[in-house]
């Protein structure tokens, strides 16, 4: 039996072929040797993330993450909710939270589910993967996994919002939270902790639809990287992730940057650490290659 | 004018804010703010929003319906939750913003080709037809969100960056043709119409 076991809520970018699909690849590396068990929500859906306010409203946009609680109540019961994605968390954690503080949402939205059968009560933990790492298991016994450290890798840790705000991690601050830091520091590395765009925002979905001021923003964030000497960004959330990386050849041509910065996730870091080989810490993800990490995958 | 505006209108005569209260997510806390700027000096978008949050919350007591209502401000929003996490009275900003916009939207005064409401819209559609995002269909129907001739042009622009999507298998050309999705659509579907009309029904009250 593993050793621990959650319901898992992987949302809609971490399937195959979609945008975070190497997020998930080395979630699944990086759980093999934690031996965590993700037992995946049957048939969940789209959490709305955090643009489906405009369309949805306030009972529709409910209804999409009472579904999935419901689905997990009935199919992983008593087992806490983990999700890898901000948006999802955090749109799930919402859902939960409103539905448990207002009896009238709780009763409209359990008439929705009843036109498909289901009921919710909300009674589960909603967790990012994040939490669980530090919360259940801890830094030391992070570290006590790591066969290859990621010696004299310099990485900036890059929050960003929404795994950050409004619930953010316990115990850590909203303005200059340090987990990733610590967590670049138990894998050996250089964690860069006075990295100061660590909780600016990249536009999130406005990536779309106002893309020159989000660019802008994402500018200034990779910018601080360079002047900190980073190697790469580190960051949880798989919308920062590609908003991030995947603007770079544009930024450079409106301003003559020569950015070529690799921006990867904790779990490939850990996945790298804990001696995976470059597949399955899906470095070959990267549009911007994470050459040093990539090295030290190969040795 | 939509029929539902005319109807808020007339039933609202002289108070946008007891209008807000009872029609805008979250909408109650509005009274609460006292004005001190810090949603507006916190927002990464702030400058440019033509009235920043503070701003919005003034407007509203001051029976600014129009203004707040066709205004392109609220559609800003990032949700990136800096002014719920800063503001000293705990209001939560973010959500009002997005029930402003929302609210906006139901009563058809978002200005013509706010882009943000646009999006919305695709992507709101996107998901809930098959449960799941089509991140390709979403992208596609982005870049041809302003036409035909506009549509090739972005997809141009943007073809390396599909390309190296691709390469990377972040993208799959197969999801034009279907595409991920859940099992039970017709539930989804039933559940999505069930909760609009409770929200339709309160609407009309």
């Amino acid at each position: 039996m593993a050793k621990k076991e959650y319901s898992f809520y992987p949302g809609c970018s971490s399937q195959t072929g979609a945008s975070a699909s190497n997020m998930q690849v080395s979630v699944d590396s990086m759980c093999e040797t934690l031996d965590i068990k993700l037992n995946q929500i049957p048939d969940w859906n789209c959490c709305g993330a955090s643009i489906g306010y405009g369309e949805g409203g306030e009972l529709p946009r409910m209804a999409l993450s009472a579904r999935n609680l419901a689905l997990s109540e009935q199919h992983n019961a008593g087992q806490d909710v983990v999700a890898t994605c901000a948006a999802c968390w955090l749109a799930t954690r919402e859902t939960r939270d409103r539905l448990l503080e207002d009896e009238e949402l709780m009763k409209e939205t359990n008439e929705a589910l009843s036109a498909a059968g289901l009921k919710v009560e909300a009674n589960q933990k909603i967790r990012h993967m994040v939490e669980v790492l530090i919360e259940d298991f801890g830094y030391d016994e992070l570290g006590s996994h790591v066969k290859k450290p990621l010696e004299g890798i310099k990485i900036a840790g890059y929050v960003g919002c929404q795994t950050n705000r409004p619930f953010g991690i316990d115990g850590e601050s909203y303005e200059n939270p340090m987990y990733l830091d610590k967590l670049v520091d138990t894998l050996g590395g250089e964690s860069l902790p006075k990295y100061e765009k660590k909780v600016q925002c990249c536009g999130g979905a406005l990536m779309f639809s106002e893309p020159e001021k989000s660019q802008d923003m994402v500018k200034g964030i990779i910018e601080a990287a360079y002047d900190h000497g980073a190697d790469m960004i580190v960051t949880p959330c798989p919308l920062c992730q590609m908003n991030v990386e995947v603007y770079q050849d544009n930024i450079n041509a409106k301003h003559g940057t020569k950015f070529n910065m690799p921006v990867v996730y904790y779990s490939q870091l850990m996945s790298v650490a804990y001696g995976k080989n470059e597949k399955d810490s899906a470095l070959d993800g990267q549009i911007i290659k994470a050459t040093k990490l990539e090295e030290l995958a190969k040795k | 004018m939509s029929a539902a505006n005319t109807s808020k209108i007339e039933a609202y005569r002289n108070s946008f804010l007891k209008e807000v209260e009872a029609n805008v997510e979250e909408g109650e806390w509005v009274k609460m703010c006292m004005q001190c700027g810090v949603c507006s000096g916190s927002c990464p978008l702030g400058p440019h929003w033509a009235h920043p949050p503070q701003e919005i919350f003034m407007m509203i007591r001051a029976g600014k319906r129009e203004e707040v209502l066709t205004s392109d401000s609220m559609w800003m929003c990032t949700s990136c939750y800096n002014c719920i996490v800063r503001c000293p009275r705990g209001l939560p900003i973010t959500h009002i913003m997005h029930g402003l916009a929302n609210y906006a939207n139901r009563l058809g005064l978002v200005p013509k080709n706010q882009p943000t409401h646009k999006f919305a819209k695709i992507f709101w559609d996107n998901i809930t037809k098959n449960g799941r995002a089509n991140e390709l269909k979403m992208g596609l129907s982005l870049y041809f969100k302003d036409g035909f001739g506009q549509g090739i042009k972005n997809a141009m622009a943007n073809q390396k960056l599909g390309m190296a999507m691709m390469k990377t298998k972040r993208m799959n050309p197969s999801e034009l043709w279907g595409g991920h999705g859940i099992k039970d659509k017709s539930g989804l579907n039933a559940i999505l119409k069930k909760a609009r009309e409770i929200e339709d029904a309160k609407m009309k009250k």
